[in-house]
């Protein structure tokens, strides 16, 4: 195409505009009057550009070979005491990080995926004041990020997440509190669901946590590298983080488990 | 997901052959598809270190009925999921072997079919064991791109959690989760009446804030999947107008083209699907979206100069889409847009220049926005002439029918604007490319180029000389018998084109119409 040879986006020279005619109608038998050309959604025009894009998203197929994020690292071990898992890759670790460590409770072990659900488990089960708010107003928050109803109890919270949110009724993450809250009974996140045949054991699985996850209070205070990217003040982090951290408890009828260091982590 | 394109595997000249073939296929299906309304594709995240020279690109591969004794070997496995006094290690590895199966459509529609199976997966899917979890969410994720619907509705009670661990902050299973749900929103009405209830678009505005370009992309991937429903407008577009996710687009259209460019593929594309539905274009020419789209065509046009990048086209489209979709917004809606900004104009024309011979569609693409620039504003008129462009956009007028009848429109809407522009058009030899067109046989682009004559000659009645030098009355009495022009002929014949022995008083007359009326 014959452009000319100085043309660049980057010249910006005042350029003399060229009087304009006023407007008028088109003379008959002529039609044409210039007007901006608008098209909707399913108009043929962008029948060319949409196939390119269809074929762009077809024609995907990664080749683990080529991909360079997933690079091998020489084995190292989950830095939480107590659990010992071991890593080849830096993903891996943060994956298992995620999972188990990061949104923790504290006062029952109980792993989250999220830090808004651990923030409402901790509320719902381990804060008395909140018991005694509700029962005079409606405090089960609903579990959907952007609805902001609130429940007298948490069946009925239950009962609208199925409804309204189409959730299902064995939703993991949404367990009513037991009356035992004894940590020697108290029953591992949700794995018990009576009505998901393949759960896991309950010893067992009790075992694989208390093994394999116990904390002690002051590694617990150990910050996640990485920023919590939810709406959460540092005011209420901070609040939160108190109510996280019990000063005195210490599972396991008091035997102490792995270091347990006397100086306190920033 | 944009990197791992880039490095794709190539394969030799006869392996090409076959995947030209493959690719013609392709696009002819994907044309049947969008004529009918029903474009829909997915995309696999797939490591598959048995990927060889065949290059399977996302079809699903046929495979042979799995025979009774597979099958029973299916089911052990599954039962051997089940039991969690197996350790971590034995359980992952019998993952694995079934995500291996899963990719295969036969043995996808046998295990959703085995009573039990899909709990056994969603269960060990919001298990807390991370490479279990991992795992199970790949063996969903294979079932997601599936092109049975009935084994990609099968994975319908896994989308409150694939919704929940979105707040999560692995970025890789963050990004599985998000093509998985990507797949199954476009996979059906159903599965979308169950997805917007359980809160996928708060859910996405809030990942949106990600600073992981892995995400980023995923989750413009997701999006763009909803937007392209057919109950977008009503039922889903409102809802991602009246969110934060507009500002966050055109933040992510924008920023960091370098590493970003897949995410800013999908966006723009988003952007597009929102703006072309005509839902509430107001709102987003308030948040700045004009002067956002400008400014990324000129950064992208100076890129074009620098480097090859491949599939910038697919960037472009969306946008020169948006800005041309957002020019025609009704007036009466209250904002009718303005772009003062030559620099446009020159974009335009190196894209048309960069993209002609690879991908032509762009061409029109470029058209319709020029077109929407030069209609009201004389500025890119006048721009185009005195940027001496006209050679250019006469060069495209051989080109498809489209293209043609968008140049002569953009021609048309120049001359349009009075004597100075057409005395311009006529020295930069705009009469011998409009014989051309006369001579062609479509009627729509002869319709246009006779009112492209009409207008040459109504502000510059000199032209008709040598029109008629040129052989133009040949060339206009070949159409004097079509219908569809006959009246236009006629009128320019009898105005400009008597012959010599014509009586004076009809020759005055002529003259006299040709002034501009005051």
């Amino acid at each position: 195409m014959l452009l000319p040879p100085e043309l660049s986006v980057s010249l910006r020279v005042e350029r003399p505009l060229l009087p304009v005619w006023p407007r008028t109608p088109p003379r008959a038998p002529f039609c044409f009057s210039p007007s901006r050309l608008r098209f909707h959604r399913q108009h043929e025009f962008f029948e060319d550009g949409d196939i390119h894009r269809h074929l762009y998203l077809q024609d995907i197929l990664t080749n683990v070979t080529e991909v360079t994020e997933r690079s091998k690292v020489s084995e190292f071990c989950c830095h939480i005491v107590g659990c010992c898992q071991v890593f080849d890759t830096l993903e891996g670790y943060e994956h298992h990080y995620n999972t188990l460590h990061r949104n923790m409770c504290s006062f029952c072990k109980r792993s989250f995926p999220s830090g808004h659900l651990l923030d409402t488990h901790i509320l719902e089960w381990h804060d008395s004041l909140f018991q005694i708010m509700a029962e005079k107003q409606n405090m089960y928050q609903c579990l959907v990020e952007g609805c902001a109803e609130k429940f007298k109890s948490s069946k009925d919270r239950k009962d609208h997440l199925v409804k309204v949110h189409l959730y299902p009724s064995d939703f993991r993450f949404d367990k009513p509190k037991k009356a035992k809250s004894s940590t020697k009974h108290s029953k591992p996140p949700s794995k018990l669901d009576v009505s998901m045949p393949m759960d896991v054991n309950v010893e067992t699985y009790e075992q694989l946590q208390v093994d394999s996850m116990e904390i002690c209070p002051s590694e617990s205070m150990e910050n996640p590298t990485q920023p919590v990217s939810g709406p959460i003040s540092s005011l209420q982090e901070k609040k939160l983080y108190k109510s996280r951290i019990p000063s005195t408890v210490c599972f396991g009828q008091g035997a102490s488990r792995g270091f347990k260091s006397m100086k306190k982590k920033v | 997901m944009w990197s791992r394109r880039s490095s794709r595997y190539r394969p030799d000249a006869s392996g090409l052959e076959e995947l030209r073939g493959r690719r013609r296929e392709q696009e002819s299906a994907l044309r049947k598809a969008r004529r009918q309304q029903q474009l829909v594709s997915k995309r696999l995240l797939r490591e598959d270190s048995l990927v060889n020279g065949d290059g399977q690109a996302g079809v699903d591969i046929a495979a042979e009925p799995l025979s009774e004794q597979e099958l029973f070997v299916f089911r052990q496995i599954l039962q051997l999921l089940r039991d969690v006094q197996r350790g971590t290690e034995e359980r992952k590895t019998l993952l694995s072997r079934l995500r291996q199966g899963l990719q295969q459509k036969e043995t996808q529609q046998k295990f959703v079919r085995l009573e039990g199976s899909m709990r056994v997966l969603i269960g060990l899917f919001t298990s807390s064991l991370a490479n279990i979890q991992m795992e199970a969410a790949r063996c969903l994720h294979e079932l997601s791109h599936s092109s049975d619907p009935t084994v990609a509705e099968a994975c319908l009670p896994a989308t409150s959690y694939l919704l929940t661990y979105l707040s999560g902050h692995s970025v890789e299973f963050t990004e599985l989760c998000l093509y998985t749900l990507g797949n199954l929103a476009v996979e059906s009405d159903a599965v979308r009446k169950q997805l917007l209830p359980q809160g996928i678009i708060p859910a996405l505005a809030s990942c949106i804030q990600s600073p992981h370009v892995a995400v980023l992309e995923g989750l413009g991937y997701v999006l763009s999947q909803l937007l392209q429903a057919r109950e977008a407008p009503t039922k889903i577009i409102p809802l991602v107008l009246d969110s934060v996710l507009p500002q966050h687009m055109l933040r992510l259209v924008s920023s960091n083209l370098e590493l970003g460019m897949g995410v800013a593929v999908e966006f723009s594309w988003c952007l597009h699907y929102i703006v072309c539905s005509h839902v509430n274009n107001v709102l987003l020419i308030s948040q700045g979206i004009v002067s956002t789209l400008v400014l990324l065509l000129l950064e992208l046009a100076s890129m074009m100069s620098k480097a090859v990048t491949e599939g910038l086209e697919l960037l472009i489209c969306p946008l020169l889409r948006c800005l041309s979709n957002l020019l025609a917004e009704d007036e009466t809606e209250g904002c009718k847009v303005q772009i003062q900004d030559e620099r446009l104009l020159v974009a335009l024309f190196l894209f048309m220049q960069y993209f002609l011979q690879q991908h032509p569609f762009l061409v029109q693409e470029c058209l319709w926005l020029l077109n929407n620039l030069t209609a009201d504003e004389s500025i890119f008129c006048s721009a185009v002439l005195t940027l001496d462009l006209i050679p250019a956009l006469l060069q495209l007028l051989p080109c498809s029918r489209m293209v043609t009848l968008l140049a002569l429109t953009v021609l048309c809407n120049i001359a349009e604007k009075g004597p100075a522009y057409c005395h311009q058009l006529h020295q930069k030899a705009v009469l011998p490319s409009l014989l051309s067109t006369l001579a062609l046989s479509d009627g729509q682009v002869v319709g246009q180029s006779l009112e492209l004559l009409h207008l040459l000659l109504l502000h510059l009645p000199e032209a008709a000389d040598d029109f008629l030098s040129q052989a133009g009355l040949q060339a206009l009495e070949q159409h004097q018998d079509n219908p569809q022009l006959q009246e236009r002929v006629r009128a320019l014949r009898e105005t400009y084109f008597q012959p010599a022995a014509a009586s004076p008083i009809s020759r005055a007359s002529a003259s006299a119409a040709v002034l501009p009326s005051s």
